[in-house]
């Protein structure tokens, strides 16, 4: 199933052709690719060119999409082999005639380009992504927990993740084992271990200390890589492992 | 496909293409690591046939002093130094050492844990790998 389509009707744009790869589990037995021809110019984002194939010619192509300003993490896909948000990536800087976009890696396809994100949010559920304080101490004619700017700056960064989930995509161990925890969930993890008002670090601890846990993560680093915030997952899971190694109290 | 554990495979999980040289580290452990193995369990065999008198272990060994065997054990000799020092470098890394310390990240995001420190212990150990390899021929071709 193969499209040749052009919405150039600006003469003064360029053109690249879109691979848009298409699949719908309860009907197709494998995916394949339609393409268009789309015009952009140097500001045009990949979600822009998918919406603009949408409205002039297949509105029935799946994409998940909602801020259209890497907010709310509903955008990743693979563009050009690699996990990226479609809001956040510029047609210009992929430097290539050709843009082909499929769904991530490591997720269950919905259709097209949409994935089922139940897993990553099953996941970043487990590991308790809220502060575990003594309810009397919530209950209680409640003062502020202080926190000094440097313990602050021991997990706002972390504090960036939007639940895209480019890191599980880019995962080498999650290519292989879909029970990872991930290294979203992970960098969550430390993101409340860390955090100088949060007492859970124990219980936390011992989610993650299991053969589908934190020992998988072998340091590749691809995560951190891909992550559009600056989350930098990979550091966080290794300063996670830190305290389960006792380098870190 | 099953669509509800969808996964790249080991396919996706061993291209080092994509991920720069961090990536190309994690695929070259994984190799040296499985070759090792290999390896090993070939050591274990080749010494099993001590068993058989000198006789037999010569003639056994004599199948290792060949330009086959020479290469095969200076592709062992790079396996283990890489998996050595590139091992070093992780397990420093596993335990939070020259990853980097968290703070407010700032566009374009340069991810702190994969750091110059990191890539220079990568390169290092790829290079180190590398004179092991030729500093092996050299004694094994130059007999
Ligand atoms: S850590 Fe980064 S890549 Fe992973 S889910 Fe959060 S924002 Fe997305
Ligand atoms: S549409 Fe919200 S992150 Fe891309």
């Amino acid at each position: 199933m193969a499209q040749v389509s052009s919405i150039a009707d600006d003469q003064s744009s360029k053109s690249i052709t879109l691979r848009i790869a298409r699949y719908n589990p309860e009907k197709d037995s494998e995916r394949q690719f339609m393409e268009f021809t789309v015009s952009y110019e140097k500001w045009t984002t990949v979600l822009e060119a998918i919406l603009d194939v949408k409205q002039h010619f297949d509105h029935s192509v799946a994409v998940r999409y909602s801020c259209r300003q890497a907010t709310c993490g509903s955008c990743g896909m693979i563009i050009n082999g690699k996990p990226r948000l479609a809001c956040f990536t510029k047609i210009s800087e992929l430097d290539s005639d050709v843009v082909t976009v499929e769904p991530m890696n490591n997720f269950p396809i919905i259709r097209d380009l949409a994935v089922k994100f139940e897993r990553l949010f099953d996941t970043h559920h487990k590991i308790k992504p809220y502060l575990v304080r003594d309810d009397t101490e919530l209950e209680s004619d409640a003062q502020e927990f202080l926190q000094s700017p440097e313990e602050l700056e021991q997990y706002i960064q972390f504090a960036n993740c939007i639940k895209c989930g480019l890191c599980n995509s880019a995962c080498p161990t999650m290519a292989t084992d879909s029970s990872f925890v991930g290294p979203q969930a992970l960098a969550q993890a430390y993101r409340y271990v860390a955090d100088s008002r949060d007492k859970g670090k124990d219980s936390r601890l011992k989610i993650i200390d299991d053969s589908h846990g934190i020992w998988r993560c072998h340091f590749a680093g691809s995560c951190s890589q891909v992550c559009p915030k600056g989350v930098d997952p990979a550091m966080g899971i290794q300063l996670l492992r830190g305290y389960m190694l006792g380098f870190r109290s | 496909m099953d669509n509800d554990k969808r996964k790249e495979g080991i396919k996706g999980m061993a291209n080092p293409t994509r991920y720069g040289i961090e990536r190309v580290a994690y695929w070259l452990m994984r190799l040296s690591g499985l070759g090792l193995l290999g390896y090993f369990v070939a050591h274990i065999y080749e010494t099993s046939n001590i068993l058989r008198g000198r006789v037999g272990w010569d003639d056994f060994l004599a199948l290792t002093q060949t330009p086959e065997g020479h290469v095969g054990m200076g592709i062992v000799i790079a396996m283990c130094v890489f998996h050595t020092v590139n091992g070093i470098r992780v397990m420093m890394g596993h335990g939070g050492v020259g990853v980097g310390k968290p703070t407010r990240p700032d566009y374009p995001y340069d991810p702190a844990s994969q750091n110059y420190r990191h890539k220079i212990g990568i390169y290092s150990a790829i290079i180190l790998a590398a004179i092991a390899f030729m500093y092996g021929m050299a004694v094994m071709f130059g007999e």
